[in-house]
């Protein structure tokens, strides 16, 4: 919403997850279906479909896991955690190949979509819709605090960097962030990563790509720490504190 | 050949340095106003099969008097 909508894009990072059920068009034994669809977990290639918004060239993705939770007769219900922009429905097909049978999708709901699961945060239009109410009746119930989530949610999986009050505006005005400006930072982060600057309140300010490793950039004292790509907090938030060369002003 | 999903990797907090945040400049998420919330938020809609994903963010945007709105994925298998 608003100015959170900036942030769609990492959002098709982080992973889906799915609940599906496929149909088998011959009888398989239970044992080789659990056999079939476990070679299927790690790295697939797959073509995207005829009808897909992509373009449709052989692409590597990763199946993170794939539990079977009920096989009755040609039904198989199963989970499946995989990577971004892999498609369940031609997935569900290769196994079908592989069994021998042939198979197809027949229902698919998504249960994770990045840091998004079925949870309390998960809401009805209807109660998109109440929500709008509470805000009209100055009524505080809590409905519109759980409808309307803090945008940083989105980023709960990217890797954080929290920064001085000082560095805040210079970043939310599209510089880069710099060693000294760190006061803290998350592990696992190397170069070229997708990394959040934070304020140490927890707010987000910036999205960028890591110039230094976790480690660097607790190391260095001077130098490009991330590189700013998306600014989502509007300057002013912070006070300004940045020096203008005069050069710059004129 | 395992690989961990993005939503398992665990991340250590490092410190290198410590300093007071003002109080009186910005505000954690957690304490943002309905006017604030509505301006840096999103919302985990489960969506129903009939309308489009379209559809549903044009229906969301008209009842809360939105500017910009938009959707993080479509279903597409």
């Amino acid at each position: 919403m608003e100015d959170g909508t900036k942030i769609v894009q990492t959002l098709l990072h982080g992973g889906k997850e799915y609940v599906c059920l496929m149909r088998l068009h011959g009888s398989v034994s239970e044992e080789k279906v659990r056999a079939v669809m476990a070679e299927f977990r790690g790295e697939i290639y797959q073509r995207p479909p005829l009808r897909s918004s992509v373009r449709r060239s052989v692409r590597r993705r990763s199946i993170y896991y794939i539990d079977t939770l009920e096989i009755r007769d040609r039904l198989v219900l199963f989970r499946v955690g995989c990577q971004a922009g892999t498609y369940i429905r031609k997935l569900v097909f290769d196994m079908g190949e592989v069994l021998g049978s042939g198979a197809h999708m027949e229902e698919l709901r998504r249960t994770r979509a990045g840091p998004f699961v079925e949870d309390e945060t998960l809401v009805t239009m209807y109660d998109v819709y109440a929500a709008h109410d509470e805000l009209g009746s100055g009524e505080e119930t809590g409905l519109f605090k759980r409808v309307v989530q803090p945008v940083e949610r989105c980023v709960a999986l990217v890797p954080k960097v929290y920064i001085r009050d000082s560095a805040v505006d210079a970043v939310c005005h599209g510089a880069d962030l710099t060693a000294p400006g760190v006061l803290r930072l998350e592990t696992g982060i190397k170069p070229r990563s997708l990394t959040c600057v934070m304020t140490q309140k927890g707010e987000l300010v910036a999205l960028g790509n890591a110039v230094m490793s976790s480690q660097s950039m607790m190391d260095q004292s001077h130098g490009v720490a991330v590189k700013t790509t998306r600014v989502i907090m509007p300057p002013g938030t912070y006070p300004k504190m940045w020096r203008t060369h005069k050069h710059m002003t004129k | 050949m395992s690989v961990i999903p993005p939503w398992e990797v665990r991340r250590e907090l490092l410190v290198k340095d410590e300093e007071e945040t003002n109080p009186d400049y910005g505000c954690p998420p957690d304490k943002r106003s309905f006017t604030q919330l509505v301006r840096f938020g999103v919302i985990n809609l489960d969506k129903p099969p009939g309308p489009s994903s379209h559809e549903v963010v044009a229906w969301i945007k008209k009842i809360h008097g939105l500017h910009h709105a938009g959707h993080g994925g479509t279903l597409e298998a």
